[in-house]
């Protein structure tokens, strides 16, 4: 009894001690924000309705002289180094911008892509973000482009599953099958990533390195990834990719507007990166747990035999 | 040359050679320990145990750890952290260990002040101690340079800057200790030749050291009675159960295994589900001198000396700031070194059975844990202050410390005994 006692006093200073520095200190090192906003409710809501075909010819017309679309076929007009010096940026090819980016955010983006990003500190005084806003189109022909960048997306991810299908019934083996399925799971989350972030991001770890350098334009140049998922963790990235200026007030990073899936799937990979033993850590952790829990039973054993001579 | 017979068996043969059953008798099964004791003494086996665990998984480390500003970052996230196979699980083992042996050493040092275990005769026991404090805060610092992320870097130019506070010669020492003007490359290699060498080597010596000043005072027991080794060991041997003591195998060790068996099992639940705490994240982004992180501090265990530093943030009269900073640090660091010799009182008891030193103990406590969370805190507004409050008190409580023990010596004297 005297013993549990002793042990509790330990354990109470040991706890506060924990608490202080751990809980209490990261709280006030990174203040609570609000949750992350996956509606984008600063922008302007968006009524109007668009057509494919609308949509279409509106890409062709506005969107094609920079932007690839390489599942339509459609090359950038100018290579990744070419248009790294002229841009400061390689324009993203839109292949899976239906996808991956909010609509709210893409109608918004559109119109004004600094005030969307959140990036209207970093263009002042003349400097003009790379990408030039439409915001004399009419809300008709966004909404058409965006539905036409939707169904872009759709066709090829619908040809991406059957292709996955394919592949996966190319064998009768079921582990087979479910390794076909998870690698191509992870390589979209890697595309998802290196749409999202890969232009200006390296991540060495993962062999990405980013396709533009950004460090004129920006004017720093964007840290790698590798680590962020230890080094910020999880509940820190999920507000933070979703809105930067929440924790970095004043950041060059801008707000890219990746939906809540895509942005899953983005911190997804980081974890895989960067923490890619967690599933051997979380499965191996029982088996050490369980035999040190044996052994405390069988050490209490000896002792009380031991004991029951002497006592 | 000695006579030797021949041997039936293996163990009567070194027997011959290396007299293995005395050994045995001096080590083990007739080295001492008293009855009267509770968990706390085994904190003793459970430090040494821990040493042992830093020392193997380190080993497996340092044989894919790069020292050099350029590969050792990338070394340790990527190549042992996700190439190695279970290399994360030595990394995890090793940093979750170096945290949690100073959590064991202040419970094993605080036992020690709680039950007077440094006096009478075992002045020495506590110097021995108090050594391989400062050697374990060296092989930590350097150590958890290695990583070189964030905090190795940045921890190590506030801990090296400190020395040039450091009149006549800081600034040359500040050079001198770096390797260079600046935390660099020279600084990275001679920390881990510290780290992985001089510093472990140092540390076993103390080891043993401590081992051996020991055997004449004997440990101590939970009511500080003054045992006789001599008379009890005649009583173990007529009847184990009459005896105030126990022999260190098989009978002390049984219990040590027990509660080294409950510390392992909390240990490895810390490795593979709470190791925050001791791998900082800060720490996994790549170390950078142009980028200062928004909040630097070390590791939780030098958090209270670092307030004690910190505490002084206002100039008084003459004196600057940092000045006085570093001279209570220094005062933080060397004033443990006296405690045998600060408490005046020659009785060896529980602090609770003192009757000042009981209230002096506990509040000792209370003022290291303020100064601990403190110390990771910003030292910003009201924290400032209480920064300032609790260094001074941690001052105070040692400055008062002979006057109460010296009062209480008399009142116990005047009084009962």
């Amino acid at each position: 009894m005297k013993e549990l006692k002793i042990l509790a006093v330990i354990v109470v200073f040991t706890g506060i001690t924990y608490w202080g520095v751990e809980p209490l200190a990261h709280s006030i090192f990174h203040p609570h924000v609000a949750p992350a906003d996956f509606k984008f409710a600063d922008l302007d809501r968006f009524e109007a309705e668009g057509t494919v075909a609308n949509g279409k010819s509106q890409v062709e017309m506005n969107c094609i002289a920079c932007h690839g679309i390489e599942s339509e076929g459609i090359v950038a007009p100018m290579d990744k180094q070419t248009a790294n010096m002229s841009y400061g940026v390689v324009p993203p090819d839109l292949s899976l911008a239906g996808a991956i980016y909010d609509e709210t955010f893409l109608a918004g983006f559109i119109k004004n892509p600094a005030k969307a990003t959140k990036t209207e500190h970093k263009f002042t005084g003349g400097k003009m973000h790379p990408m030039p806003g439409y915001d004399w189109m009419s809300n008709e022909d966004i909404a058409s482009i965006i539905a036409y960048l939707k169904e872009v997306s759709t066709k090829k991810l619908e040809k991406e599953a059957l292709e996955l299908k394919a592949e996966m019934n190319s064998t009768q083996d079921s582990t087979e099958q479910e390794a076909i399925k998870k690698a191509a799971e992870k390589a979209h989350r890697k595309e998802v990533f290196e749409n999202a972030c890969g232009r200006c991001h390296d991540m060495k770890y993962a062999k990405i390195e980013a396709t533009s350098d950004v460090s004129n334009y920006m004017g720093s140049t964007p840290p790698d990834l590798s680590m962020m998922i230890i080094a910020r963790g999880e509940k820190y990235l999920t507000t933070f990719i979703n809105d930067p200026q929440k924790h970095l007030h004043g950041t060059a990073m801008p707000r890219v507007g990746l939906n809540e899936n895509a942005q899953k799937a983005v911190i997804k990979y980081m974890e895989e990166t960067g923490d890619s033993k967690k599933e051997e850590r979380e499965a191996l952790a029982p088996w050490v747990l369980g035999f040190l829990g044996i052994m405390v039973i069988l050490s209490f054993l000896w002792k009380k035999e031991v004991w029951s001579e002497v006592k | 040359m000695a006579h030797f017979p021949k041997a039936h068996g293996v163990g009567e043969w070194l027997d011959h050679r290396l007299n293995i059953t005395a050994l045995k008798k001096v080590m083990m099964t007739e080295y001492w320990i008293p009855k009267d004791i509770n968990f706390l003494w085994a904190m003793g086996m459970i430090l040494a145990f821990t040493f042992k665990i830093l020392l193997i998984s380190g080993i497996f480390l340092l044989m894919y750890y790069k020292p050099d500003v350029n590969a050792a970052f990338d070394s340790v996230n990527y190549t042992i952290m996700q190439e190695v196979g279970y290399g994360w699980l030595f990394r995890h083992i090793h940093a979750v260990g170096a945290s949690v042996i100073f959590l064991v050493i202040y419970i094993h040092m605080f036992t020690g002040i709680y039950y007077g275990s440094y006096k009478k005769g075992r002045e020495m026991i506590w110097l021995s101690g108090m050594l391989l404090l400062i050697l374990f805060s060296a092989e930590a610092f350097s150590g958890y340079m290695l990583p070189w992320g964030q905090m190795s870097y940045w921890a190590a130019y506030v801990i090296t800057n400190i020395f040039g506070g450091i009149p006549l010669i800081g600034d040359e020492l500040v050079v001198w200790i770096r390797g260079n003007f600046y935390v660099a490359d020279a600084t990275l290699t001679r920390f881990f030749m510290l780290h992985v060498l001089l510093v472990p080597l140092a540390i076993m010596g103390g080891i043993a050291f401590h081992f051996y000043t020991l055997r004449i005072p004997h440990v101590n027991n939970q009511t500080g009675e003054d045992i006789d080794f001599g008379k009890e060991a005649e009583k173990y041997k007529e009847n184990p159960k009459r005896s105030k003591i126990i022999p260190f195998w098989p009978v002390f060790m049984a219990k040590d295994v027990f509660v080294l068996s409950v510390f392992l099992l909390f240990f490895f639940y810390l490795v593979f589900y709470n190791y925050g705490f001791a791998m900082d994240p800060v720490n996994f982004d790549p170390a950078n001198g142009l980028k200062t992180p928004a909040h630097i501090y070390p590791e939780w265990y030098f958090l209270w000396s670092y307030e004690v530093l910190r505490g002084f943030f206002f100039d008084i009269g003459p004196l600057k700031a940092a000045d006085i900073g570093l001279l209570a640090f220094g005062f933080a660091q060397a004033i443990l070194l006296f405690m045998p010799w600060l408490d005046r009182s020659p009785t060896v008891a529980p602090a609770n059975q003192r009757p000042y030193f009981r209230y002096w103990f506990w509040i000792m406590i209370v003022v290291l844990i303020v100064l601990t969370i403190y110390g990771k805190l910003p030292p910003t507004g009201t924290n400032a202050w209480i920064g300032f409050a609790s260094s001074i008190a941690f001052i105070v409580m040692f400055a008062i410390l002979p006057v109460i023990t010296e009062k209480e010596a008399r009142t116990v004297a005047g009084g009962k005994k």
